[in-house]
């Protein structure tokens, strides 16, 4: 398969009065052309700060990427210039966020906020820009273009500025898509409806698609490939299928149990104890020993490396170490009812 | 609705309550819009719906936080919305404790957490002296799973779900009986969810109290509730006992919402047909007539924009407002 980005040992910290926040500490990722990587975690675990080291858009100060490399069909974007990065962002790589209703320009129409990094990136003129603007509406299943184009941002509901962000992000035919929890925001009839535009637009445009979310469901339903993000690390990385029915990590094993259930009935959610680590002390072992039932001595002194489950599924884990006692993970993660 | 001889105890009962906020002149935004429904005693009773469907307007109707346009609640067999004196509305507002969403901006910044769970039993006289007032305070952070040495903290120094426990403290404070819960998941994580949804059914077991869950989370609607009611522009659209709502959803809008879910089970999600509803919600000031839903229905016909459909008992203990189900109109459909 053809790499797009490849994430080095990324490390980002940020600079607070208290402390400094290690927030990424070491991840390595890559994300292969036309694929969708979903990244998991809950807040605070480093997904979103991951995306925006990406993106050149961590906020010096207070944050910093203080080590390794986020190579771009081989360019190392950490290297690059603000100038140069400008060639990216946008163009490249761009960027879906959360909230549809805080990331458009109120004071400006969507044809103009649209054509805006078209004129930038591809040098079309104004008359070009918005005719593609138009285009792009439509694309992206907005009725009346045309008269849609000349608008502002409050005109629109949520789910319909949502779908502006999405022409937005891909009005310059970007190679890759952060989309950084696309539909939390939204109700979940109008989530369905912008899910499925996504999809069908990756399969039109093979744009590969970084998905940031909390919600499995989200997930099963968009991803090729997942990466489990926990205390600043990913602690698990596996085609869907693997993380799903084969999880080796017990944090992904938490995940999947504490996601009731819709076809069956249980008598109580499987909840993980404790919170998550304070990253401006992190632990000095695995950030998961503290909440996980199968803690050892080991766990909480040293950080477990990566062990090949298969060809593509990859864990930290002392539990794969040989001398490790055998643990069979718990029943209450068969998902979507079914029972593996 | 039928008078049906039925051993449990309706504790609310919820008949044709209407609640409409002006925004303009001769404009009306009929937030709930004759809805009818009842919570039997020790039961959780979820209400689920998108956006601006009324569901939140309708918790807060119940308990009084906004009054009513036209209707009733009864709780426990007093009429929420009669004209009540100073002392007869205290008695209510112990009865009935809310939990809200947002755990950061429901508590008082400026206040201790002692101070923040002991305001009810102030307002209620319920400790005789400090002493009683402080171990009151101290044993509920322990029922609540966190521990007194909280107590002298402020509400910034804890974590969502930590605050959520606190929120949930607060309303155990005055003993009631009947507790609205709005939203009180939606701003945690995953794991955190959990938690706090186990605290909620083990106080319940314990207490033998009785909920009103508000959410738009279907799946975990599912898990707590009893029995579930589904919301559309205001309006009731289905209630039925969870799982058989879940099995056998009725209204065109249930199932859409239903299968609007994404499930995490990627065989599942790469199999599934779903029902994908087009446009958005309309607006509550100028809804639909007939049907609200029958504009993204996709069986509506002439009949939906007619005639409001009836609220009907399709099985035992299954209510639904829509003509495909009504005897007289379900020949203008072709299914």
């Amino acid at each position: 398969m053809d790499k797009l980005l490849e994430i080095k040992d990324l490390q980002v910290t940020f600079k607070t009065y208290a402390a400094t926040v290690q927030a990424v500490r070491g991840v390595n990722l890559t994300v292969n052309k036309r694929e969708t990587l979903a990244i998991v975690g809950e807040s605070g675990s480093g997904k979103s700060v991951t995306s925006k080291a990406i993106m050149g858009l961590i906020p010096n100060p207070p944050g910093k990427i203080t080590g390794g490399e986020i190579l771009f069909e081989g360019t190392d974007l950490t290297k690059l210039s603000e100038r140069k990065m400008q060639k990216y962002r946008g163009n490249e790589i761009s960027m879906i966020f959360q909230d549809p209703m805080t990331s458009l320009n109120p004071t400006m129409t969507i044809g103009k906020q649209i054509a805006e990094g078209l004129r930038k990136h591809q040098g079309l003129s104004k008359s070009e820009a918005r005719k593609r603007a138009v285009q792009l509406l439509d694309l992206v299943g907005i009725p009346n273009p045309q008269v849609r184009v000349k608008q502002y941002p409050h005109e629109f509901s949520g789910g319909m500025r949502q779908r502006v962000v999405i022409a937005i992000a891909l009005a310059c035919n970007p190679k890759l898509l952060i989309a950084d929890e696309p539909t939390t925001a939204l109700d979940v009839t109008i989530q369905a409806q912008i899910l499925d535009l996504m999809k069908d637009l990756q399969a039109k445009m093979d744009t590969a698609i970084i998905l940031i979310t909390h919600d499995l469901g989200v997930v099963a339903n968009m991803a090729h490939r997942v990466a489990v993000m926990y205390g600043g690390k990913i602690v698990e990385t596996g085609t869907v299928d693997e993380i799903f029915y084969r999880p080796k990590h017990p944090y992904t094993w938490g995940l999947l149990s504490s996601m009731p259930k819709l076809h069956t009935r249980q008598s109580e959610l499987l909840a993980i104890p404790g919170t998550p680590p304070d990253l401006a002390n992190p632990p000095k072992g695995c950030p998961f020993a503290a909440r996980c039932p199968h803690a050892m001595k080991v766990c909480t002194e040293f950080m477990p490396d990566y062990s090949d489950v298969s060809d593509t599924q990859q864990v930290a884990c002392w539990l794969q170490d040989e001398r490790a006692p055998k643990v069979e993970p718990p029943e209450t993660i068969g998902v979507g009812g079914r029972t593996r | 609705m039928t008078t049906q001889k039925n051993e449990r105890q309706k504790y609310v009962e919820v008949n044709n309550l209407k609640k409409h906020f002006k925004v303009g002149r001769n404009a009306y935004l009929r937030a709930v819009d004759d809805v009818s429904f009842y919570i039997y005693k020790g039961e959780t009773f979820g209400l689920v719906g998108e956006s601006g469907c009324g569901k939140s307007t309708t918790g807060r109707t119940i308990i009084r936080l906004y009054d009513a346009t036209a209707g009733e609640v009864l709780i426990d067999g007093v009429n929420v919305h009669a004209k009540k004196s100073r002392a007869e509305l205290k008695d209510l507002n112990k009865k009935v404790q809310m939990i809200f969403q947002d755990p950061y901006a429901s508590l008082n910044p400026r206040m201790t957490v002692k101070d923040i769970i002991a305001e009810g039993i102030d307002v209620h006289n319920i400790a005789k002296s400090k002493k009683e007032r402080d171990e009151r305070v101290y044993h509920l952070l322990e029922t609540v799973g966190l521990n007194r040495e909280h107590a002298n903290r402020y509400p910034h120094e804890f974590s969502g779900g930590q605050r959520q426990r606190i929120g949930i403290a607060r309303a155990l404070a005055v003993d009631p009986e009947f507790i609205i819960c709005d939203e009180p998941i939606s701003a945690l994580d995953v794991s955190i969810q959990a938690q706090v949804v186990n605290l909620l059914e083990k106080l319940q077991k314990e207490r033998g109290l009785t909920y009103l869950f508000i959410a738009h989370d279907l799946s975990m609607v599912k898990h707590i509730s009893d029995r579930v009611g589904v919301m559309y522009l205001g309006k009731m659209t289905e209630v039925a006992e969870s799982d058989e709502l879940y099995d056998n959803p009725l209204h065109p809008y249930t199932q859409a919402l239903l299968s609007a879910i994404p499930v995490p089970d990627p065989d599942y999600e790469r199999t599934r047909e779903r029902i994908i509803l087009e446009g958005d919600v309309p607006s509550p000031v100028n809804p639909p007539s007939g049907c609200r839903f029958r504009t993204r229905c996709p069986f509506a016909t002439e009949v939906c924009a007619q005639v409001t459909p009836r609220w009907t008992e399709q099985r035992k203990d299954h209510w639904v407002a829509c003509h495909l189900y009504d005897d007289e109109y379900k020949g203008n459909f072709n299914r």
